[in-house]
């Protein structure tokens, strides 16, 4: 980081900003986004950019307030009551929690993978071509095409191609989460958001989700929730350090992990606490 | 030290068997009158069972004769009522889970409709009586559907509403997040998800209404010959059981065990079969 950078990193957004500038343009920006669950105040004032075809970590410790701010992004949240976000979250340029932002077209541009895998219960295709179905009236060629494609970018097309008419349930806990994010980048979306994608899952389960997102980062933005650093140390291009409902650092993954500006996250990431 | 402990030790074995006897026995007490209760059905039920019971009509007493007119009269108003519970129960139960969850609102229709689902069935049939069969002047086989059917709605709204509750919220989020309206994914996701525990819920109403016979004496009162107009009186099983079992004759003491005996059975074909929706639905999820 350079001195005048430092310099300007006294306002910690403003480093930021800059930290996910210098690379990639932000595909997602927040600016003054704060979170109220029923009046409890749990994200504060949140300034944050998340770059384009790169992997962003959010790291800190339970309760910090990383999967709320994942979940504002595709406004997932708002199918619970007493839930409000303030400020602005923009997603190219626009902002995505203006209530007249069509949902369908946020969630067709953000997709989302959740904790445990949650296959639907039906076939391995109609998982897949469920999706697509609300959005594109397509012919069944054309909808065996994209179900292959988006199975084959999720690197479940081997596992999975022999029993595409069997029930999603009948697969490993691994291969169902690779089922769930062939599902949703079968939309095409532009971001895709993992909310603690392998905290369900066995080791060799989870390299292979790590090595797809690492893949999937040439053609989508990605962020990432996790509670295992060494995960974000390992996939991902920026991290957002977050604790007690505030931003406290936000920068090139690593720097984060080998120099970083803040006391807590230094605490945090070394094991002192969380 | 270790003498204190070793006599705790063995005053708390001899707690636990005494405990333990008292529970086997009065599991034996509680089992010994439902076995009884089976076998006597059984015996008389069985020694009763001849093909006439099929399709010869109940019989004046001191006559030969079958059930098949109560048969169809049950079967009739059975299906009606599920046909009208089932619907309204699930819409309900799916409001009470997907829509109303925490809210007060839905807090008080869960209590009214665990009201409901113990009220005695006999007060039902009275609120039927007053309100059906004393405007139109004459007991009906429609009425008795309605009693029965006001058993099944609760019956179903409370497991539809169970059900849905247990389907993982996950599930919800992932199919909401694809940009899926609500009503779609409770209709195409949810209730998919749910499907097994709904129908075991509604089988278990049914099985619940083929032994009703209160609700049924002041609605569908009975019906000697065969019928299938609904708009006038309509046999029933449990009702000509009730009414045969209770008078001076052989013929129709014997018919009475026959009657007591199918429902029994029915019953408990119902029971095994929900038992093995169920199960099936363990091995899918596990």
């Amino acid at each position: 980081m350079t001195n005048l950078n430092l310099a300007v990193a006294a306002s910690l957004n403003v480093n930021a900003a800059a930290a996910g500038q210098a690379t990639a343009a932000a595909k997602i920006t927040a600016r003054n986004l704060n979170f109220y669950y029923d009046g409890f105040h749990a994200l504060k004032n949140i300034h944050m950019d998340i770059p384009e075809k790169r992997v962003t970590a959010i790291i800190g410790p339970s309760g910090c307030g990383k999967s709320t701010l994942l979940r504002i992004f595709n406004r997932i949240y708002s199918i619970y009551p007493k839930l409000e976000a303030r400020g602005e979250v923009m997603l190219d340029g626009e902002n995505v929690l203006d209530p007249h932002y069509p949902l369908n077209r946020l969630r067709s541009k953000v997709g989302m993978v959740f904790q445990k895998p949650v296959p639907f219960p039906m076939s391995i295709y109609d998982n897949i071509a469920y999706g697509i179905k609300h959005y594109e009236k397509l012919s069944r060629a054309d909808m065996d095409i994209r179900v292959e494609q988006a199975l084959r970018q999720a690197a479940i097309w081997d596992e999975a191609k022999d029993k595409l008419k069997g029930s999603a349930l009948g697969l490993s806990g691994g291969q169902q989460q690779r089922l769930c994010i062939a599902r949703a980048i079968a939309l095409r979306p532009e971001v895709i958001l993992f909310d603690e994608p392998t905290s369900a899952l066995d080791p060799i389960a989870t390299g292979k989700i790590e090595q797809l997102v690492e893949e999937l980062k040439k053609d989508f933005t990605i962020a990432i929730v996790t509670h295992n650093m060494q995960q974000a140390a390992r996939c991902s291009d920026f991290t957002a350090f977050m604790y007690l409902g505030e931003l406290i650092e936000f920068g090139e993954t690593e720097t984060m992990f080998t120099r970083p500006s803040k006391q807590q996250t230094e605490d945090y990431i070394t094991g002192r606490f969380g | 030290m270790s003498a204190i402990a070793e006599k705790l030790y063995r005053r708390r074995r001899l707690k636990n068997s005494i405990a333990l006897v008292m529970a086997s026995a009065a599991t034996l007490f509680g089992l010994f009158w439902l076995v009884w209760i089976l076998w006597t059905t059984l015996v008389n039920g069985i020694g009763a069972l001849k093909p006439e019971l099929f399709y010869q009509m109940t019989p004046p007493p001191g006559e030969d004769g079958g059930l098949a007119n109560a048969f169809f009269g049950s079967m009739l108003m059975s299906i009606l009522a599920i046909l009208m519970g089932t619907p309204v129960g699930i819409l309900a139960g799916t409001f009470l889970a997907e829509y109303a969850r925490r809210s007060y609102l839905g807090e008080a229709i869960r209590f009214i409709n665990d009201i409901l689902l113990s009220a005695p069935s006999i007060v039902l049939g009275l609120f039927v009586y007053t309100l059906v069969v004393r405007p139109m002047g004459h007991f009906s086989g429609f009425a008795g559907a309605i009693t029965l059917a006001l058993i099944v709605l609760p019956v179903v709204v409370r497991t539809t509403d169970e059900m849905l509750k247990l389907v993982p919220s996950q599930m919800r989020e992932a199919a909401l997040s694809l940009g899926v309206p609500q009503w779609k994914v409770t209709v195409q996701v949810l209730y998919r998800s749910a499907l097994p525990g709904i129908v075991t819920g509604i089988l278990l109403a049914l099985a619940r209404i083929s032994g009703e016979t209160a609700p049924l004496l002041f609605t569908a009162l009975n019906n000697q010959f065969w019928s299938h107009d609904l708009s006038g009186p309509l046999a029933s099983v449990p009702v000509v059981v009730f009414q045969y079992a209770m008078s001076p004759y052989d013929t129709w003491h014997e018919l009475a065990w026959a009657g007591a005996f199918m429902v029994t059975v029915f019953v408990l074909c119902i029971s095994l079969i929900a038992r093995a929706i169920i199960a099936r639905r363990k091995v899918a999820n596990d």
